[in-house]
């Protein structure tokens, strides 16, 4: 970089814009390191069901409530649509957390109330952007799931479907086959008494828009001729594809009701998703909320006792649709949610949204047998959940029984006879629309899923391994500070200065990165960078005393040293970097946690090692002439 | 400062047959140990399930295990774990896959009837459940994880000094790893996931140590052209000595730091680090440097085509 200065400027200097940029990059390390002095507090957060914001004058009523009731609230505020009341201890914020939910349950509000941590910095700190760091399950204590979609049974019944559109649209044109079934390791196989049959069947199922996603080839047997019908590899992948966001969807709208502050959710791999619920123990809870399973039902409207009655005719019963009141919805299902195929999200003529509905041949079959003797009627879409209630039992919500929540989606009357392809239109806004089409499909899961991988951490764990690695780093730290101070005196001194800010820029680092998360392994992680950063130093220092061992006069001694250190500190990083790098390839979880500082500790050690020290070396033996360093 | 000041002259190659019979003895008793004892395995690799509680008093693993035994869990196997209030049991997987899609409920059962049938507090510390699946593809990213580290390693110092020096480093690393998972085969501690993360950063650590020397080596294969390699080499290691000891020392004292204070859930993490910390500082001197010597390098291995280190043109401030 300036090598065509070194003769113009003293040795041992930096020009002064150099001390000023590390000045800078110095004092925001510690800036933005700054906030996880001040810890966390404990906190109640609140939030709208699905994602919706909490509105101020819920804020407000609930900011009341508390008050009225004299509870001791350190602080609340309303930040981009979550409610967030900050505590004192971890008792209150049970206890408060459970005030909360029974006034917003008994004024029929449904919001996710949830215990979390949030950062106590002070205000300026956090509008210029400050976090703190981010601990993963292992340190905060949470339960993680790793799910698995049964891949095999979506994609059976995907096979089935296909079969039962064949079938209905061979009897339609009145093509006989002798058998259509599925094979395992073959796909469909449909077996035909005649060549003529065959040869009409097969260009049926290629030209029918039902059966994209097939492929077909004929053989002959002793007894019959025969199509083999295979999912093509494509559609296998969109299958796939479908079952995992379907699972993902339907996974995320439950965890709503475990009231979990930053649950993450994410698809590993082709065929697994990733849960993990921080600050939740009862891991029996999580796992019957999670595995429940919506039922989508397609019924009559009893007109007779039109909208909003109060009381249900013989054969019906009432049920509710959200801001509209009451319908009496007849007892009879026409379809279930099994037969639905799809639902997505379309426009109309008029741009309006709409929601297209896809059921399979035997759901199809039947919905034209209903809605054909019924046009101009309203037909409801009713959602059977089911729902946990919890009572308090010594000052804890125990969950005692579910209840099983109906609610009509949405009535829209019946234009035209419906067949296995039909939309809703209705007075929807996009976002509704959306929101219908993703309960539609959840409460028709296509695949079964089941938990491969579980991981309870308890929060005294959480906390115990907090305080251990915390201990370790402090003692590990204090110990190699000494010894260097011991050893290599001044220059020990400055290389401590490097160590202590090297810790600095990788706690500042790991705030600001997203994603990257604190565990265990990483506080190891952070542990052993102390313990190998030294080595930078140690390597240009032990050339330093060769140097003057050699006769080298003491300035150009320091010059020398850490000239010649830097290629081979480089080479050895590098490769400790590389390891790193596969690590995090490889690991899931703590693993990755111990990659990822392990890579930052490398980078930042190398800096504060070589130019951090280099600076202040510079500071006080730069620039004059020197007859005795203290090495 | 009178123990590093001195400069060493130790004639570390008078030793070079010791040392390999030394490395060869120790490489045979891991293989020997991974192959008759064999490692243990922990959760992430075998699946199955785990529990971890503690007792407000002192726990009685006999009665434990016998619950556990009348209650159905026979294979079960129940330890302290750092304590004696800390109490870990552990089930090996059902290998049955229809009995799979339930084996994530043993651990809340087994929970609920330790609580019921303890008259003190029980409190849970952690549970895990793996299934058998995902812990042999585990076991196979694990293995795959470390060949490749191998591999990129190989190939870096291929490129930035010679392929000698390349088998030198590599062989070094595998003896490291080695010895470090026959250690743990030896002592049937459990090699779990933060177990395999420190033979990687082992990798690292002893490689870092290795290319230190061979930094030195070349360069003073270049500076001394008249001297035989096997004083180069020699010379090199005991000018680097007074730093690999300093490092070493440096790095087992958080080390040993992490292993006291770390609590038990990262002691096999600490172990595995200070074994291969300690074999890979003795390797970093005998086994690359042999390896690489045996292989017949020499002053002609380095001459083209980098002459000027990298980094001499580069003045000061990086």
């Amino acid at each position: 970089m300036f090598s065509n200065q070194p003769q113009m400027r003293p040795i041992n200097t930096y020009p002064r814009w150099a001390y000023f940029m590390l000045a800078i990059f110095f004092s925001l390390a510690v800036l933005y390191a700054l906030p996880n002095y001040y810890g966390e507090d404990f906190a109640v957060q609140i939030t709208g069901e699905k994602g919706a914001p909490v509105s101020q004058q819920t804020f407000d009523e609930v900011v009341g409530f508390l008050n009225d009731k004299q509870l001791v609230i350190k602080k609340s505020s309303l930040e981009e649509g979550t409610a967030i009341i900050r505590v004192n201890t971890s008792e209150e914020q049970l206890n408060i957390r459970d005030e909360i939910n029974n006034y917003l349950t008994a004024k029929d509000q449904r919001f996710v109330v949830a215990p979390n941590f949030v950062p106590a910095m002070p205000d300026w700190l956090k509008n210029i952007g400050g976090q703190s760091l981010k601990l993963g399950l292992d340190l905060r204590g949470g339960i993680h799931f790793l799910m698995e979609v049964d891949m095999k049974t979506a994609i059976g019944n995907r096979e089935k479907q296909y079969i039962d559109d064949i079938k209905t649209q061979l009897r339609e044109k009145r093509v006989f086959y002798a058998s259509i079934d599925s094979v395992p390791n073959l796909g469909i196989l449909a077996k035909f008494r005649t060549e003529e049959l065959r040869d009409e069947a097969e260009v049926l199922i290629r030209s029918n828009s039902s059966s994209t996603g097939l492929q077909t080839r004929t053989r002959e047997t002793e007894n019959f001729y025969e199509i083999v019908i295979t999912i093509t590899q494509t559609k296998l992948i969109e299958i796939k594809d479908y079952a995992i966001k379907q699972n993902i969807a339907t996974l995320r709208n439950r965890i709503n009701e475990l009231g979990v502050a930053e649950p993450v959710i994410q698809q590993q791999g082709s065929d697994r998703i990733l849960v993990q619920l921080p600050g939740i123990q009862d891991s029996t809870r999580a796992k019957e909320i999670l595995g429940k399973t919506a039922i989508l039902q397609f019924r009559l409207v009893d007109e007779s006792a039109g909208m909003n009655a109060s009381r249900a005719p013989i054969g019906s019963e009432l049920i509710e649709e959200d801001g509209r009141g009451f319908w009496a919805v007849k007892n009879a299902v026409i379809v279930d949610g099994s037969h639905l195929t799809d639902a997505s999200v379309g426009y109309d003529e008029r741009g309006m949204p709409q929601i297209n509905v896809v059921l399979d041949g035997e759901g199809g079959g039947k919905m034209l047998a209903v809605t054909n003797k019924n046009v101009g009627r309203p037909m409801a879409i009713v959602l059977i959940e089911s729902r946990g209630i919890y009572k308090q039992v010594d000052g804890k919500s125990v969950l005692v029984d579910t209840e099983i929540i109906k609610k009509v989606v949405s009535a829209p009357n019946i234009n035209s006879p419906l067949g296995s392809r039909f939309r809703i239109t209705g007075r929807f806004l996009p976002t509704e629309a959306r929101d219908l089409a993703l309960v539609l499909r959840s409460g028709s899961l296509i695949a079964p899923i089941y938990i491969v991988e579980e991981r309870t951490v308890g929060p005294s764990l959480g906390q115990q391994n907090i305080d251990m690695g915390k201990t370790s780093i402090m003692a590990g730290f204090i110990a190699v500070l000494l010894f260097m101070l011991v050893f290599y005196r001044v220059f020990g001194l400055v290389a401590n200065l490097a160590l202590v800010s090297n810790l600095i820029f990788i706690i500042m680092i790991m705030s600001l990165v997203p994603g990257a998360t604190l565990t265990l392994p990483g506080i190891a992680g952070i542990l052993l960078t102390v313990g190998m950063a030294v080595d930078a130093n140690v390597l240009i220092f032990e050339r330093i005393k060769e140097e003057l061992k050699e006769g080298v006069n003491p300035a150009q001694a320091i010059h020398n040293g850490y000239d010649k250190a830097f290629s081979t500190i480089a080479d050895a990083n590098v490769t400790t970097l590389i390891a790193a790098l596969v690590l995090f390839g490889v690991g899931t979880g703590p693993v990755a946690g111990f990659a990822v500082t392990l890579f930052i500790g490398i980078l930042t050690s190398m800096f504060t090692a070589i130019v951090g020290s280099r600076a202040i070396i510079n500071l006080i033996y730069g620039g004059k002439s020197i007859k005795k360093i203290s090495i | 400062m009178g123990l590093f000041k001195s400069k060493f002259n130790i004639d570390f190659f008078k030793y070079r047959l010791v040392a390999t019979i030394f490395s060869g003895c120790l490489i045979l008793a891991s293989i020997f140990m991974i192959a008759t004892k064999g490692i243990n395995w922990g959760l992430d690799f075998t699946g199955g399930t785990l529990v971890q509680v503690s007792y407000s008093e002192e726990a009685n693993i006999n009665e434990i295990r016998d619950l556990l035994a009348s209650s159905g869990y026979e294979k079960v196997v129940v330890q302290n774990f750092g304590t004696s209030r800390d109490i870990i049991i552990r089930l090996a997987p059902d290998k049955n896959p229809d009995a799979g899609k339930e084996a994530d409920k043993i651990g809340n059962e087994i929970l609920v009837l330790l609580q019921e049938s303890s008259s003190t507090k029980v409190e849970l510390q952690r549970t895990e459940f793996v299934g058998s699946s995902v812990g042999d593809e585990l076991t196979q990213q694990g293995g795959l994880a470390i060949l490749v580290a191998l591999i990129f390693i190989l190939i870096y110092v291929s490129l930035r000094f010679e392929w000698k020096f390349a088998l030198g480093s590599v062989a070094a690393l595998a003896h490291d790893v080695l010895i470090t998972i026959g250690f743990f085969a030896l002592i049937q501690m459990e090699f779990d996931l933060t177990v395999l993360a420190a033979v990687l950063a082992v990798i690292g650590y002893s490689l870092n140590d290795t290319i230190v020397v061979f930094d030195r080596i070349r360069e003073n294969f270049l500076r001394l052209r008249k001297q035989e390699p096997v004083e180069v080499i020699n010379l090199s290691i005991n000018q680097t000595l007074a730093r690999t000891i300093m490092t070493s020392f440096t790095t087992l004292e958080v080390l040993i730091a992490l292993f006291i204070l770390g609590g038990a859930s990262i002691h096999g993490f600490a172990t595995a680090l200070l074994t291969g910390v300690i074999v890979g500082t003795y390797s970093s001197i005998y086994v690359a440097s042999n390896v690489t010597l045996a292989l017949g390098v020499s002053k002609e291995d380095l001459m083209p085509p980098e002459i000027e280190k990298e980094g001499a043109d580069q003045e000061a401030f990086i």
